[in-house]
């Protein structure tokens, strides 16, 4: 016999249930997507939100984090990150910008919430799922975005997020076979957001995928990455967290073809008193493969960071070349970072690894730059920007290169 | 140029005295070799003139042109003039060779009231100056020391300090690591930057070296101290009979 007791919400789980609740008769979709609405609404009722006793939220206490919905915050116009970057654009009222290119299809999501077509991105993994849970009883916009078989897309494609008071935006980007393109995932402003995006990627392309996150330091960023790449492929993913106080970013990549090679290069820059959690698993499922998953982060005043990363190869994944590692810079004396980098293999021939970090600035280096009259504060800007612009230095497209440095080195500079 | 009085310092981390009483002139325009057996504190001894933190001044001072340095930090003492070319020059990932060259020359500019060097003067000098040193510019593309050879790293201390144009020179074990040829490259541009009232401090192990570039004193340092002071004749008694002679005699 199970006897129910009914659950104390906190104030962030009744702020959230309002919202859901305000929300739902304006949000888009049919009727199966109303029921999953309601379905998220009834588990987060049920349920609440994950605390620390759910291993996936250990060291992320969302019952306790989340202390209420964010103040509204400011937004910038649909800036491209790169000058000819082609941008589709979305803010709390839905998408207010399309454009097109050759070989690609850029379209909003509205028609597919009223169909009911965008019914499988709107995933509740599980009890715990907060992420899934938010942005299923929230999707109100997005992006469908399909690079065609053998282009290569001419210029950047930027799907760029404006969060005023709640923008919660669901897409599905498809990267065909053969084909070379770079999407960016730009978010920025303030209030509760979720970004969810499936990402395919097919066999023989090559991708890079850039996540941008420069929320108002007092916002709310709930955001998933799922990864799905075909055989003999190359995908890099960028990922930049720069704002937010309290932000969940997972990231799943599954490799499901052979001689397919995958890279992340994250950086999270944590100032203030926010919290930044990235969790990410990657899954080599078939032979051959290898994958790359290097993080760097640094941390200043009480920022508080959280990194959960995971390499998976199943027993069927011989020769598979997995690498992970977390260096964290940590500045002040009250910042905090904690890494959980694990390996779960199956297969027996393989080489994986994974280390993490956590480091001061290197006085000899800082020796080495003053003692060419390099003043001390300009000497450790130097290099902590060295530390984090080294992931950056991989990207090929100079001008994207170029625009993420100069992101990187505004944020450096007044933090 | 420079005065050491009666210098004391140590460790800070753990107190260890590593010079004891230390006097030392060197006048401008002087090439000054301090030559000693290992452990006797000749590396220690350009750190703290330097101005590195892990070594604590006890007592005594010293003196750069005729005031003391002690309360100023190691970009202070850089920007005013003081160049300490390192035994093992530190590789710095992520930090590009030509923008640290530019952000070092600049702010010793600005130190000196200067206005910053354009890019194209800049340029050019690091091309003229890399050239004479047989440093391909493609090197200097690469992050600062990154993957250097012993010899490319010790010749790029030689063009940061020829492109600084420091009026003391403190050289630390400028020869460890490098072969022959290498050392003659090193040599000659060390030799260029001899004349006018540049003073050069050369701090050495071994008497080779001073082939090369010839000393005008030579100084032992043995337990934190001169024990005797000569001139470039005594590099050559230590080469053929070693060290003990000159310790015995001073004990």
């Amino acid at each position: 016999m199970t006897i129910h007791v009914p659950r104390i919400h906190t104030v962030g789980e009744k702020a959230l249930m309002a919202a859901f609740e305000a929300a739902r008769p304006v949000l888009p979709g049919n009727a199966a997507i109303g029921a999953k609405r309601d379905a998220a609404l009834a588990l987060l009722r049920a349920d609440g939100l994950p605390s620390r006793k759910i291993e996936e939220w250990h060291y992320t206490d969302l019952r306790t984090l989340l202390r209420g919905l964010p103040e509204a915050g400011k937004i910038e116009g649909a800036n491209p990150l790169v000058k000819n970057a082609i941008v589709a654009a979305t803010d709390d009222e839905g998408v207010v910008h399309l454009s097109q290119m050759h070989g690609v299809s850029i379209a909003s999501m509205a028609p597919a919430f009223a169909s009911g077509t965008a019914e499988d991105l709107m995933r509740i993994d599980s009890h715990s799922d907060s992420v899934g849970l938010i942005s299923t009883a929230l999707a109100a916009t997005g992006f469908e975005i399909n690079v065609a078989e053998s282009v290569e897309a001419a210029a950047p494609i930027q799907m760029n997020f404006a969060s005023q008071t709640s923008l919660h935006a669901i897409n599905r980007v498809t990267i065909g076979a053969k084909s070379k393109a770079t999407i960016i995932e730009r978010t920025h402003g303030g209030g509760l957001s979720s970004v969810i995006t499936d990402l395919t990627v097919d066999d023989d392309a090559d991708a890079t995928f850039v996540i941008l996150q420069e929320l108002a330091d007092d916002a709310t960023h709930m955001a998933r990455l799922t990864i799905n790449i075909g055989k003999n492929a190359k995908v890099m993913l960028v990922v930049i967290n720069t704002g937010a106080g309290l932000a969940r970013r997972e990231i799943d990549v599954t490799l499901n073809g052979e001689h397919t090679d995958f890279r992340i290069r994250g950086m999270n820059l944590l100032s203030g008193e926010r919290f930044n959690d990235v969790t990410m698993v990657v899954r080599h499922i078939v032979e051959h493969t290898s994958s790359t998953e290097f993080f760097r982060n640094v941390v200043t005043g009480q920022g508080r960071g959280v990194f959960q990363g995971q390499i998976r190869v199943a027993a069927e994944a011989q020769k598979t070349d997995a690498k992970m590692a977390c260096n964290t810079l940590l500045l002040s004396d009250s910042g905090e970072f904690l890494a959980k980098p694990e390996l779960e293999i199956f297969a027996d021939d393989v080489a994986c690894g994974h280390g993490a970090t956590v480091t001061e600035i290197n006085k000899d280096h800082l020796f080495y730059l003053m003692a060419r009259g390099i003043a001390a504060d300009e000497a450790r800007a130097l290099l902590v920007r060295a530390f984090v612009s080294e992931l950056v230095d991989e990207i090929d497209d100079e001008a994207l290169h170029d625009a993420l440095l100069d992101r990187l080195a505004k944020w450096l500079a007044t933090h | 140029m420079l005065e050491i009085k009666n210098l004391h310092a140590r460790i800070a981390d753990d107190g260890t005295e590593i010079i004891r009483g230390l006097n030392l002139r060197v006048q401008p325009g002087e090439v000054a070799a301090i030559m000693g057996p290992n452990g006797s504190g000749k590396s220690t001894l350009s750190y703290i003139i330097a101005g590195r933190e892990d070594y604590e001044v006890t007592e005594g001072d010293i003196l750069y042109n005729g005031e003391s340095i002690l309360g100023m930090d190691v970009a202070e003492r850089a920007a005013s003039g003081i160049f300490l070319a390192f035994q093992y020059p530190m590789e710095i990932p992520g930090v590009a060779t030509m923008e640290f060259l530019k952000v070092s020359i600049n702010s010793q500019r600005k130190a000196r009231g200067l206005e910053p060097l354009k890019t194209p003067d800049f340029i050019r000098a690091v091309k003229e100056n890399a050239a004479k040193l047989n440093i391909k510019m493609d090197m200097l593309k690469r992050p600062l020391n990154v993957g250097f050879s012993g010899g490319e790293k010790k010749r790029a201390e030689i063009l940061q300090m020829t492109l600084l144009s420091p009026s003391l020179c403190v050289m630390d074990e400028t020869d460890s690591g490098l072969d022959i040829d290498a050392l003659k490259i090193v040599a000659d541009g060390v030799n260029a930057l001899r004349g006018g009232d540049r003073a050069f401090l050369m701090i050495t192990h071994y008497q080779r070296l001073l082939d090369y570039i010839v000393p005008d004193t030579v100084h032992v340092l043995y337990k934190g101290q001169i024990i005797k002071t000569g001139g470039k004749d005594l590099a050559l008694h230590l080469e053929n009979n070693g060290y003990a002679d000159v310790i015995e005699e001073a004990a």
